[in-house]
């Protein structure tokens, strides 16, 4: 008994590198790529400007792997964060003349963002949990309805902030500390927070758990339902954070708010190592995959080596490749 | 059951809306179908069909109009079927979805007898509509290249913020190389913004990472103008350079009106085509006036002196 564990002890390990670094690997080989091919690649402002982009489907990304790592998968952030964004921004035109332009209205605006995305994925997480439709069938009708409504209260066009609070609100997304954007700051410390949540609580351990085998998880002692809906929760909160970033930014939503933001997202998510069918998570790798996602576009628009029409092909190959990368290490067992 | 309730429903409409036409001669249905707001161009849009409707309701007591928004070409083919089957019109005004799908539909409805408007985007089988009426896209990108090539000197640098990838980019693009040819402007980059504000900011945050001399921006849409301006007001580059967008939002043309020296001009590609389109085709039913033929709507350039007959704060684009 003893014997099997010693011999088998060192495989696993190496295997377990091997498995890990791949994203880490991929994102170093396009940091070094886009060095080389563009001295301004890793200027203070072309880095800034990666990370800060990068912020909003990070933060919803974190969110994202606790879905899928209990399982499950939301097709609805892009269209609910700009719906979240478009209540947002009316509910603050509307409150400008109660409270005035100043912090009172940029913390409500905030508390708005968060309730909504707190409602939205509360929502989606009733309906899969409780009344046990399918995440995908879901999350795909609430990705329609949230899309509809952003351009229905839009009437077509663009919602956009009132000009004053928008002047007053915009530093959250351009200014920070030490010349630290405030959306870096809050992506990384979800991040940190998520990893957390994800290694070292109850929580992140039953979510992997319920991903990996619901019968087993049901039968020790684990609240399935509600730590499924409480996954959809985390995320919809996220979504909220995610568009308090956003808005500052360029002040509206519209209908073409946040599209394909969840195909980013969940790619992200499997880049990063998570295993999409579940039981797996890994808050870093997602954080890796986000950044991988985010450099090759910077990098297609600082070198423009080949037709632009050919960047969602290169995009494409690049994302294989640094699942490919991990395919690798795993198969080594 | 259901299936001959449908039937019997769509019987009783069709006898009430034969009923007004029958006893009242000189009265006329006009249906319009149109793609549904999903973004700034099409809101415009909807909302210049919805105000010259109402316009041409309160002139004509005798015309009555039908809309119908699509979200994709199969439902616009349905719209349109459902109008001719229980709305007897005598007159579409049609923006196809795509050319392709919406061809042989609008055939069928010119085959019985009903006069018919295209807009903006022609079919692909020539000679079946009685009026086409359209921007013009060679003239959008000639206008603006116009403008570079007179305001800018030899050697300035540009760069250029290309829509979605379609046939209608290629033609704004091509002719605005053609105009600003021999100029000796140099265009440094382009790169697809596709007409979407994140995106052409995401795209000009890395030209101005990637050029440290750009003095002008053809973003050619104001969508994509937001994002560009935004990005250079980031980078603290205000002063070194001006954007041309296009389109007419009503943001851009109050800056313009207001005299913003980074948005110098604008080019017109209006979405109060549909106006033109319903209004010419109410025209020619009520009078004798000829309307037949093509109306390509110039693209015209918006200054600071002339930007207030652009200027619609009503409408959502």
């Amino acid at each position: 008994m003893s014997d099997t564990i010693q011999t088998k002890a060192p495989a696993p390990r190496r295997r377990l590198n091997l498995h890990v670094l791949g994203p880490v690997l991929a994102l170093i080989a396009l940091i070094a790529l886009g060095a080389s091919l563009n001295s301004n690649f890793l200027s203070y402002g072309n880095v800034t400007n990666v990370l800060a982009r990068s912020s909003f489907i990070g933060i919803i990304a974190v969110g994202m792997t606790f879905v899928i790592t209990a399982g499950g998968i939301d097709l609805s952030v892009g269209s609910m964060a700009a719906f979240v964004a478009g209540v947002m921004i009316m509910s603050m035109n509307a409150l400008v003349p109660v409270l005035g332009i100043g912090v009172a209205l940029v913390l409500a605006g905030m508390g708005v963002a968060l309730i909504a995305g707190l409602a939205a994925g509360l929502l989606n997480g009733v309906l899969i949990a409780k009344v046990r439709i399918e995440a995908f069938i879901v999350t795909l009708g609430a990705m329609g309805v949230y899309r509809s409504l952003v351009t229905w209260l839009a009437d077509g066009g663009t919602l956009s902030l009132n000009f004053d609070a928008r002047s007053f609100y915009r530093p959250v997304y351009y200014d920070g500390i030490l010349g630290v954007t405030w959306p870096i700051i809050v992506f990384a410390v979800v991040a940190i927070l998520g990893e957390l949540v994800m290694r070292h609580t109850p929580f992140g351990r039953h979510c992997a758990a319920l991903g990996a085998n619901e019968q087993v998880a049901r039968y020790s002692a684990i609240k399935v339902d509600r730590l499924r809906m409480a996954t959809y929760v985390v995320l919809g909160v996220l979504v909220g954070l995610a568009t308090i970033m956003y808005v500052p930014r360029l002040g509206s939503a519209s209908g073409s708010t946040g599209v394909l933001w969840e195909l980013e997202a969940i790619a992200a998510v499997i880049i990063g190592g998570t295993v999409l069918k579940g039981g797996y998570g890994r808050v870093w790798g997602t954080v890796v995959g986000v950044l991988i996602l985010s450099l090759i576009d910077n990098i297609l628009n600082l070198a423009s080596i080949v037709s632009p029409y050919l960047n969602g092909a290169i995009q494409g190959v690049i994302v294989v490749l640094a699942v490919v990368l991990q395919r690798e290490g795993k198969s080594t067992d | 059951m259901k299936r001959r309730d449908i039937f019997k429903g769509a019987a009783v409409v069709v006898a009430l809306a034969a009923t007004p036409a029958l006893a009242q001669d000189e009265s006329y249905t006009i249906g319009v179908a149109i793609p549904s707001a999903t973004h700034g161009f099409m809101g415009g849009l909807n909302y210049h069909a919805q105000a010259a409707i109402e316009r041409l309701e309160a002139t004509y007591p005798q015309l009555d109009f039908v809309l119908a928004t699509a979200g994709d070409a199969g439902k616009m083919v349905n719209d349109i079927e459902d109008m001719v089957a229980t709305r007897d019109i005598d007159a579409l005004v049609v923006l196809p979805f795509e050319s392709e799908p919406l061809t042989a539909p609008v055939q069928a409805v010119k085959e019985a007898g009903i006069w018919v408007t295209v807009v903006d985007r022609g079919l692909s089988v020539p000679g079946i509509e009685d009026l086409y009426v359209s921007g013009d896209n060679t003239g959008f990108g000639k206008v603006a290249g116009e403008y570079f090539a007179s305001h800018l000197n030899e050697g300035d640098n540009i760069v250029v913020l290309r829509g979605i990838p379609t046939t209608l980019d290629n033609e704004r693009v091509d002719a605005f190389n053609a105009a600003i040819e021999g100029s000796g402007i140099n265009v440094l980059d382009m790169q697809h913004g596709n007409w979407n504000r994140d995106d052409a900011f995401n795209v000009m945050q890395d030209f101005l990472s990637k050029y440290d001399d750009i003095d002008a921006v053809w973003s050619a849409d104001d969508d994509m103008s937001i994002g560009v301006l935004e990005a250079i007001a980031q980078a603290g580059r205000e002063d070194e350079m001006w954007v041309v967008g296009g389109a007419g939002m009503k943001e851009i043309i109050k800056r313009i009106m207001d005299g913003d020296p980074q948005l110098p001009v604008d080019v017109t590609y209006p979405p109060a085509q549909i106006a033109s389109a319903i209004e010419m085709t109410a025209l020619g039913l009520v009078s004798q006036t000829p309307v037949s033929g093509r109306f390509i709507i110039g693209s015209q350039m918006v200054t600071p002196e002339n930007a207030a007959q652009f200027y619609f704060p009503d409408s959502p684009f």
